[in-house]
């Protein structure tokens, strides 16, 4: 795989570190010279040193032939705008972008942004299953078809208590593959009587959410 | 509503709100300083790449979104957050030329000072003075 990686603060530093590690060809682009040549010194990589947005930039770090770009600078907008640039001008088949501002998601995907990464998204969502009163928790999202995995907690007047996933019944694009009850996980039968404390492990579509919060949490929000 | 309250902005805000109704937003208070004092908009201070704001200021109800920062990216981010939240036209400011071509193709109505400032100067100093 060729992966060309836009940005080399933090991120872009650990990101190439790992894929190098994996045996990887990676290529770096930073647009401040010090920083660039810190990644050339310390792991080896190939740097250029440039404004991965611009055309001639990602052309002279032969984007054209990259399986991936992922664009992690600490700016929103430049991630964005380069991964559009890489899908639109260089027919990239995979592009990631980082994404700062979680309220920023929606947009990205919406712009054709293959998958995005938002560390504060998933901060947010570690800190949301360990808060144990938190009924609805989102534990991934895969960018490309809007799928999601989601976690429902139930509680003693969930609607769903003492009766059976059939006879609650799904939404429709959605399923239930397990459910933990007592710390183990257990392949959803459809015939098991959900019990208070049960958390229910759903894949689902954004637009079915509040219809699978409703059937099981009896609220839609 | 136009985003981004620099010498062009102001100048655009300014002229548009003899016959318009007009919102500039710009993360700097300051900045609305620029606008001249028979400016009869209104200000918003924000973050015009932040959905929530764009939300906010009702971004879907305006006729016109120009993105006018002095960020490329930024712009080109703002004008297509502005246009999926429904506004009808909206135009971006692009000073790189590849980049306004792109988004040009992509939809987007995109603006280059760099192009067009070269046109102009080169008829300013051709003996036709045409624009080319």
């Amino acid at each position: 795989m060729y992966i060309v990686v836009v940005g080399g603060g933090k991120v872009g530093y650990h990101l190439t570190r790992s894929l190098m590690a994996e045996e990887q060809e990676v290529l770096v682009i930073e647009r401040y010279g010090p920083k660039a040549d810190r990644i050339t010194r310390d792991l080896g990589a190939t740097v250029i040193v440039g404004d991965g947005a611009e055309v001639a930039t990602l052309e002279q770090a032969g984007a054209e032939r990259a399986d991936v770009v992922a664009a992690v600078t600490g700016h929103d907008e430049d991630n964005l705008i380069i991964a559009q640039v890489a899908k639109r001008r260089f027919n990239v088949p995979r592009t990631v972008a980082r994404i700062n501002n979680p309220r920023n998601e929606f947009i990205f995907s919406e712009l054709g942004i293959d998958a995005t990464v938002s560390a504060t998204q998933v901060i947010l969502s570690i800190i949301q299953q360990e808060i144990p009163q938190h009924p609805f928790v989102h534990l991934l999202t895969l960018q490309e078809g809007g799928i999601e995995f989601v976690e429902l907690q139930l509680v003693d007047d969930s609607p769903a208590v003492g009766r059976t996933i059939n006879q609650v019944g799904l939404p429709e694009e959605t399923s239930v593959p397990l459910f933990i009850r007592d710390g183990k996980p257990l392949v959803a039968q459809q015939d098991v009587t959900l019990e208070e404390n049960d958390r229910i492990v759903a894949v689902t579509v954004p637009h079915q959410e509040a219809a699978l919060r409703m059937r099981f949490l009896g609220t839609g929000s | 509503m136009i985003m981004g309250c620099g010498r062009v902005g102001a100048r655009v805000a300014t002229r548009l709100s003899e016959d318009h109704d007009v919102v500039v937003i710009d993360w700097n208070p300051g900045s609305f300083d620029r606008l001249e004092s028979d400016y009869s908009g209104d200000t918003v201070v924000g973050n015009g790449i932040d959905v929530d704001v764009l939300r906010d200021v009702d971004v879907g109800g305006a006729d016109l979104f120009l993105a006018l920062t002095d960020g490329d990216n930024r712009n080109l981010m703002a004008a297509q957050i502005a246009r999926s939240l429904g506004a009808r036209k909206v135009l971006a400011r692009v000073y790189d030329a590849t980049r306004s071509d792109i988004f040009g193709e992509m939809g987007l109505i995109t603006f280059s000072p760099t192009v067009n400032g070269a046109k102009r100067l080169f008829a300013l100093v051709t003996k036709d003075g045409e624009e080319r």
